[in-house]
């Protein structure tokens, strides 16, 4: 049958209606160009981000770089998160420093002595602050006191509790003037300890130790550290620039102590965003000298034949068990027969797939040092080989001190993460395939997730730990019975008695054997099952040289860096 | 049409109040510690900030302090940046949004209206089915998609051309505005499209046109002033709307291309339980949710003079 075309308009008025409205559109094309030229200047008067330079100027001496997150807070006595630590580490300095080679060097003292009941740090006389007063030993009281004021309350107060006093301060039972912490004279600074501390020389490295100048603290009313105007700077750089959430400008100090070692000078931040695919954009396109890769970059990174880096960022991410008494996996065998079929090797190489990560066999990473050399090399931890025979006998066990005939549903809790979804799915498939256990995955957002950490709401939850200094002690004192971080409330008076060796005492060897000890509790009373060790890979413009990476502290380091012109 | 437009102030003053209330006991109802972290507190340190943010006092009391707080115009302080008051998060990182979004809905209109008449005139033909297929093809790829894309499209053309056509991220310059405000204002364009292409073949095969061709009206004044003017009614009733959508809903953008604005406070404190900046960007896009929807209400009345009458 055929079928006729339906009649169109075929008539003058379609045309000329036609014209109109590429009139209008016209029109309205000058408009929208109108107007966006209105809205770019109205911003750039309320002060938007300058424009971007390109990735590296080798004249001038600048860097560009994203920043994946603004830095929520550096009053460095507040401050606990990365992204803050990484600036406070460019513009300020502490006692000591570490240098390139991860070695502890002088910063604004020019020497020191460690002894077993105090210390003294005797201050270089150039250290100066940015407005050119000089840097004193009252800075490093007054911040100190600040920090363990419950006034205050800094969450990493506790660091600060190896100072006579700091523990009681906090506690608000004694005055922070009470703190064993004394400007002797301006340049003399006299450290009383609460217990001997093997390890201070590396704690008055870290942020939290910075000085904080009194008068200027005062002076901003609250809101130190609010703006780039409200700090003072001490470090190899100064900020010049904060556009909140949008632009951090870091600028060579030019009265910092040691500015000939200095030899950037800016160190542009125009860019703040979390995403890696737009990070990796960016340093294609040439607007930016360094990014971090997540897993969807991989692929185009080998492609590209990128020179790619990796280093592992220092922490480590296992599962913890719930010790408290009504809990199935308060039960040894029970967790010895997980232990069995846990295989973090499968995990890391077949499951999360990512270069740089590595499977953790063990609470301590293996970066950490121990008397002489790596701390994992001098104090190797048990092995523990995948065994189904043995973890079904183990399993057998369990039901039988549990009396039951079946082990009920075990709650796995974990975060929002994609990473952390493969890792429970491998988990609850792995128990499942292995031990015919059924685990119930409880997915939770960061918050949430800590509420029923702290409660113990779950069996088992997948949890990590990043290091605050570098010392085995950052990890070892974890399951304290005391450690408020010990969310699955493990007790056991054997590993309470080596965290106390290892507190309290002086000599490296007598230390590191506890961590020995504890390396080995930890793995024989199945505590813990290792999941991996956190890595980063990136990519640098072959330009830029001299960046240090470092698994604990400012990372990466710009101090050193250099440019130079054909790599 | 004052006591209409009082009416109407006075109704979203009533929506306003609600939005907040609702907000306020979800987020309570939410389990989770706002000042939980990572690394445990002694209770000495965990009640001074309980204290500081005013969480040691109880809840119905905390919501009559939080009202006070609003009907001054204050919000508090944030919870995640401890520095930061929420009106200077609002005040600093708004005008970015704002920004974006009107640029976006600006781009979404004029290409809705444009291309939906363009599809009514050309019928069944072949512009017409192009631009048809390409805003189902806008309407269902979600944005962070189109602007993954177009960002990596961006970044080839640069590196092909050997310099820099756009920048691939960042905000400052109208050249940093361009491809985000598109991207943003995509899908809501595509909609708008096929919105005004089904009001224009109503309008067209409507009596009035045909009487207004009868009496001999010229072509371009029926298009302009009955067909267009009618057609473009429905359009402007969910302009409102998508104004107040686009600028909350550009989170993904933001993020991809690097945009300091609200959407990004918007989402994440809700993840970090930041207490004083869910309220304060809720209650915020509440208000300038309901202005908006106020403000089309009182054009409606203008561009068809019967609504007025009530």
């Amino acid at each position: 049958m055929m079928v006729e075309q339906p009649p169109t308009y075929r008539d003058p008025m379609s045309r000329l209606a036609m014209r109109q409205l590429l009139w209008l559109g016209a029109l309205s094309l000058v408009g929208f160009v109108a107007l966006m030229g209105a809205l770019a200047w109205a911003s750039s008067i309320t002060g938007g981000s300058a424009i971007a330079g390109r990735a590296i100027d080798v004249e001038t001496g600048t860097i560009t770089r994203a920043l994946a997150q603004e830095p929520p807070q550096l009053d460095s006595t507040r401050a606990t998160d990365q992204a803050s630590i990484f600036i406070l580490g460019h513009v300020m300095e502490g006692l000591l420093r570490y240098d390139a080679s991860n070695r502890l060097v002088p910063g604004v003292a020019e020497r020191w002595d460690i002894r077993p009941d105090g210390a003294t740090f005797w201050l270089r006389d150039d250290a100066r602050w940015s407005d050119g007063r000089p840097v004193t030993a009252h800075d490093f009281v007054f911040a100190w006191r600040t920090i363990v004021d419950p006034a205050n309350a800094a969450e990493y107060a506790f660091i600060l509790y190896y100072v006579k006093n700091g523990e009681a301060i906090n506690r608000g039972e004694l005055s922070p003037e009470a703190l064993g912490a004394t400007a002797v004279d301006d340049r003399t600074l006299e450290v009383e300890f609460e217990r001997p501390v093997g390890f201070f020389d590396k704690l008055v490295a870290f942020a939290v130790y910075f000085p904080v100048r009194e008068d200027f603290y005062r002076s901003r009313d609250g809101r130190y550290a609010a703006d780039a105007e409200d700090l003072v700077y001490n470090g190899p750089f100064m900020m010049t620039r904060w556009v909140h959430g949008a632009h951090v400008r870091l600028e060579k100090n030019p009265l910092y102590w040691n500015r000939d070692a200095v030899r950037l000078n800016v160190i542009d931040m125009p860019y703040v965003t979390a995403d890696t695919g737009a990070v990796v954009n960016l340093f294609k396109d040439g607007s930016i000298a360094t990014a971090t890769l997540g897993a969807e970059q991989l692929d185009d990174a080998m492609k590209l034949r990128w020179n790619l880096g990796r280093y592992s960022d220092g922490s480590v991410f296992y599962i913890d068990f719930n010790f408290r008494p009504e809990r199935l996996t308060s039960n040894f065998h029970l967790r010895r027969a997980l232990q069995l079929v846990n295989d973090s090797g499968e995990l890391v190489n077949k499951v999360i797939g990512l270069p740089g990560y590595l499977p953790a066999v063990s609470l301590f990473p293996i970066w950490l040092n121990g008397v002489e050399g790596p701390f994992r090399q001098e104090y190797p931890p048990p092995v523990v080989i995948p065994d189904l025979e043995l973890a079904r006998t183990h399993l057998e066990l369990a039901k039988q001190e549990l009396g039951v005939a079946e082990i009920p549903p075990l709650v796995l809790l974990t975060g929002d993460a994609p990473i952390a979804n493969k890792q429970a799915e491998y988990f609850q498939n792995l128990f499942d395939r292995a031990l015919g256990l059924e685990i119930r995955i409880d997915k939770q957002i960061f918050k949430q997730r800590l509420d029923k950490m702290t409660s113990g709401d779950f069996d088992m939850v997948a949890a990590g730990w990043g290091p605050d200094f570098a010392d085995p002690l950052t990890f070892g004192d974890l399951y304290a019975s005391w450690n408020g971080n010990n969310r699955g409330k493990y007790n056991n008076p054997a590993l309470d008695e080596q965290v106390r060796i290892a507190q309290n005492s002086l000599d490296p060897r007598t230390r590191m054997d506890a961590f020995g000890e504890i390396q080995r509790i930890l793995i024989d009373d199945a505590v813990q099952l290792p999941n991996y060790e956190r890595g980063l890979v990136y990519v640098e413009d072959p330009r830029l040289k001299g960046v240090v990476h470092r698994s604990v502290g400012t990372d990466p380091d710009y101090t050193t860096a250099y440019l130079v012109e054909n790599p | 049409m004052l006591t209409y437009t009082l009416k109407r102030i006075l109704q979203g003053i009533v929506t306003v109040w609600f939005i907040a209330t609702a907000t306020f006991v979800a987020m309570h109802a939410v389990p989770g510690d706002p000042l939980a972290n990572q690394r445990a507190t002694n209770e000495q340190i965990q009640r001074n900030l309980e204290q500081r943010y005013g969480l040691d006092r109880p809840v119905s009391e905390q919501y009559v302090v939080f009202l006070g707080g609003i009907l001054r115009g204050d919000f508090g302080i944030s919870f995640t940046q401890e520095n930061r008051r929420v009106n200077d998060i609002i005040r600093e990182n708004f005008p970015v949004s704002a920004t974006l979004g009107i640029l976006a809905v600006a781009f979404a209109a004029l290409g809705g209206i444009l291309f939906g008449a363009l599809t009514a005139l050309f019928r069944d033909r072949l512009p017409d089915l192009v631009i048809m297929f390409l805003v189902i093809l806008a309407i269902s790829v979600p944005s962070f998609v189109v602007a993954a894309f177009s960002q990596l499209a961006l970044v080839d053309i640069n590196v092909y051309l050997g310099f820099s056509l756009l920048p691939v991220a960042g905000w400052g310059t109208l050249r940093h505005m361009i491809v985000p405000s598109m991207v943003l204002g995509l899908g809501t364009m595509a909609y708008l499209t096929r919105l005004m292409r089904s009001s224009m073949l109503e309008i067209t095969s409507s009596d009035f046109i045909r009487t207004a061709r009868a009496k001999g009206l010229p072509p371009a004044r029926i298009f302009l002033k009955h067909q267009l003017r009618n057609a473009v009614l429905p359009v402007v009733t969910v302009l409102g709307p998508a104004i107040a959508a686009i600028t909350t809903g550009g989170f993904v953008v933001e993020l991809v291309f690097a945009i300091p604005g609200l959407g990004r406070y918007f989402v994440e404190a809700v993840q970090q339980l930041d207490y004083t900046v869910i309220m304060g960007t809720t209650v915020f896009y509440g208000a300038f949710l309901v202005s908006m929807v106020i403000v089309v209400d009182l054009l409606y009345g203008w561009i068809d003079p019967r609504v007025r009458v009530e």
